[in-house]
């Protein structure tokens, strides 16, 4: 199959998809610099969140990028995300600002989920949130592309949240050319997503071409895990089996990052780039339908968290 | 691999939600999961088939009242091409939307189901994609497993088509005879219609030329950010960054600097890559030139023997898409490249249906999905090129002042 390797040219004046999907991402996020006050780009160590920043270093080189980086942290990540949001951050000189689901918690903003293994996905938002007001961002680039999930695929590169930070559907403003308005009143922010267009497949191609370090989750690597809900879900110290659930050794890798309660492992031997890209292309369920507890919750399950604020 | 993204269009069950949903699938782009989740769903409102418009129909309020509301995106790719999908409803109360899906797209697919020939709804769609300048026109005559793939049906659509197209300004018009239920002429040649003498929809998608539709020939870029690093190696560094958004430029080119007029060369384009010997169209990149002159954000480098349009008095075409009528008179704000500004509405020449296109010249104001001719005074000068000439130097959006919401689309006209 074609992986997309080779020439970024692919006739006279013709660029190839991922160039031109690159170059439209580019533009976003020099519009977004030169338009906001405070932008802010959410870094969770994921793949769509390190195609971002580099498109972001592309943006601004040979200068830095103009703004800083955030993470939500839930407290509940897997250690070699976090060792590796660490060590990009500190290679790009760029400004880290860890904002911590555990200290919502203990100031009362947000209250743990009761039950076993509690989630915390839906806190993020609090948090996310309460950072936006401290800071006062007034524009927030996300990494959600369109081919994930069915609520993503309608929503806006430039998507206004309101004073609450929500998001409502209904009332989206249409987006035309590559003009993107971005006007709001005080207090309101606009989330941004520079890769909307991008697929899985594209994101896979990308870090081949350009040769990106990816925490080593997202490669095949042995671990201990169990099955629940059709999902393998790591042992660790946030998630343990409960009765007939058994513990058992397999060769797996994530196709997403999330929190260890609720991204699920997918068993592979993919160790390379080539090898993700040939397992993706011949893959058929998507990343989140295959791996995503937060998603499965119900059929609007997306939109609703999206409304309420999340990312 | 290169990329296309399509404007699809058509009349309530007319089969567009069925032929997405054989694209995507036979490309692999559906999943299982997907699958799964639509049919779960098809199931439990007792639908007896797979009803695949769920996939497409992402919002609460579009799957409880069974219609698309918004422009949904999807992806596919084949070994040729990767496609992006403006998946848009046809009534025409979603004009906006069409307009919208339409603004980005190489290609618009209108869908004729050929029991009913041509429609309003048909017209309305042709007259859109050509409003928008769209290059290239599919129209597929779709259910032809039950007019018994008769040819002349084919053919009476295609010259009543033809007929009507002649009025608008469309240069390149195809049309396929297919059936997206039984899938004949959708991936492969159907043995069904051995008449037809032309490719298949997917291969139509996979080769239709579109190198030359990009403007190779004014050179525009419209500067987003200055670029001046602030570390002692690029002490004297200053870069304009921005997309080209026409003709090519080359280092040591003569270019000049609007609103300045100053000219200057072209002593290198930058990339995050390093320097290339040519940028264009779509390409970002960051320019230096050779002398020290003033250049901010909002400024377009051009060619001083090739400059755009640089005037305040605008004609366009403005399609109108909130609930607060236009009028003359009104304040908006104005987006142009990379520049805002302040515009009133000096005049409504005519206000045009987008079904038969007549000219209303006594309309006095224009309500939502209406479009008509609109005269804009600007408080500074913008440099633009005609929409026929280049769609991104030729375009424009209106915001709300007071809401701030997107408003109204224009497209320019050369001045009067
Ligand atoms: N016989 C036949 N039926 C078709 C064809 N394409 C679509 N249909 C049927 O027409 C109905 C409407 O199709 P749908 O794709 O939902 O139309 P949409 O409203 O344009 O999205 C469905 O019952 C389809 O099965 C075709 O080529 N032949
Ligand atoms: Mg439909």
């Amino acid at each position: 199959m074609d992986t997309g390797q080779g020439s970024a040219v692919t006739g006279q004046y013709q660029l190839s998809h991922l160039r031109s999907i690159e170059a439209a991402s580019i533009h976003i996020i020099r519009e977004v610099a030169a338009e906001f006050e405070r932008p802010v780009l959410l870094f969770s160590g994921g793949k769509d969140s390190v195609i971002m920043l580099r498109i972001a270093q592309k943006a601004f080189a040979p200068g830095r990028i103009p703004f800083p980086v955030m993470h939500i942290d839930t407290g509940h990540n897997f250690p070699e995300v976090i060792e590796f949001r660490d060590r990009m951050v500190a290679e790009l000189g760029a400004q880290l600002i860890v904002a911590s689901v555990q200290e919502s918690i203990d100031s009362g903003r947000s209250t743990e989920e009761s039950g076993a293994d509690p989630s915390r996905n839906r806190l993020q938002t609090r948090t996310l949130l309460d950072s936006i007001t401290e800071y006062k961002f007034d524009a927030v680039f996300g990494g959600a592309r369109r081919d994930e999930e069915k609520a993503r695929a309608k929503e806006r590169v430039y998507s206004f949240r309101d004073e609450f930070g929500q998001w409502d559907p209904k009332n989206q403003r249409p987006e035309l050319w590559s003009l993107y308005n971005g006007r709001h009143a005080a207090g309101e922010h606009i989330r941004v997503f520079p890769i909307s267009d991008w697929t899985e497949l594209d994101v896979w191609q990308y870090i081949g071409e350009e040769g990106l370090d990816l925490p080593s989750i997202y490669y095949s690597h042995r671990r201990e895990v169990f099955r629940r809900d059709g999902m393998l879900l790591s042992t660790g110290p946030f998630v343990t089996p409960r009765g007939e659930e058994e513990r058992f050794e397999a060769v797996v890798r994530y196709r997403t990052v999330g929190d260890m309660t609720c991204t699920g492992a997918v068993e592979s031997t993919a160790s390379t780039v080539d090898d993700i890209i040939l397992e993706v292309a011949a893959s058929r369920l998507t990343e989140r339908g295959a791996t995503r507890a937060d998603d499965r919750v119900s059929e609007a399950a997306m939109e609703d968290r999206k409304r309420e604020g999340y990312f | 691999m290169e990329l296309l993204r399509f404007a699809t269009a058509g009349s309530v069950d007319d089969g567009k939600s069925t032929l997405i949903g054989r694209l995507l699938y036979d490309s692999k782009a559906i999943f299982e999961d997907q699958l799964e989740a639509v049919e779960r769903v098809s199931l439990q409102r007792g639908n007896d088939y797979t009803d695949l418009a769920l996939l497409t129909d992402g919002l609460r309020a579009e799957r409880e009242q069974g219609i698309t509301i918004d422009v949904a995106y999807r992806y596919f790719a084949t070994p040729a091409r990767k496609f992006i999908i403006a998946d848009t409803p046809g009534h025409v109360q979603y004009t906006r939307n069409m307009v919208t899906g339409n603004s980005t797209a190489d290609l618009t697919m209108v869908l004729i189901d050929a029991r009913k020939g041509i429609v309003e709804q048909t017209r309305r769609h042709a007259f859109l994609a050509s409003l928008l300048r769209v290059p290239h026109l599919l129209v597929c005559i779709n259910k032809m497993d039950l007019v018994d793939f008769d040819q002349e049906v084919f053919d009476t659509i295609c010259a009543e088509f033809t007929a009507f197209a002649s009025r608008l300004d469309v240069t390149d018009v195809t049309f396929i005879p297919i059936s997206a239920l039984q899938g004949d002429n959708v991936v492969t040649r159907s043995a069904n219609m051995d008449w037809y003498q032309g490719t298949s929809l997917l291969h139509h998608l996979e080769t239709v030329y579109i190198a030359s539709d990009r403007n190779l020939i004014d050179s525009r870029l419209p500067v987003q950010w200055v670029i001046r690093p602030h570390a002692a190696e690029y002490h004297d560094y200053r870069g304009y960054a921005g997309r080209v958004e026409g003709g090519v430029f080359k280092p040591g080119d003569e270019v000049m600097v609007l609103p300045s007029g100053l000219t200057t060369t072209v002593a290198s384009i930058d990339t995050f890559e390093g320097p290339v010997e040519e940028a264009y169209a779509p390409m970002s990149v960051t320019m230096r030139l050779a002398d020290n002159i003033d250049v901010s954000r909002g400024d377009m480098i051009c060619r001083p023997h090739n400059k755009p349009v640089v005037g305040q008095d605008l004609e366009a075409m403005v399609c109108w898409m909130t609930d607060k009528p236009l009028k003359v008179g009104d304040f908006l704000m104005l987006k142009h490249t990379t520049r805002w500004v302040r515009a009133v509405v000096r005049d409504l020449h005519y206000r045009l249906d987008v079904n038969t296109l007549h000219r209303d010249e006594g309309a006095s104001t224009l309500t939502l999905n209406e479009v008509g001719r609109v005269a804009l005074r600007v408080t500074q000068p913008l440099f633009y090129d005609p929409y026929r000439r280049n769609r991104q130097t030729g375009s424009f959006i209106l915001a709300d002042e007071g809401s701030n919401i997107t408003a109204g689309a224009g497209m320019l006209l050369r001045p009067n």
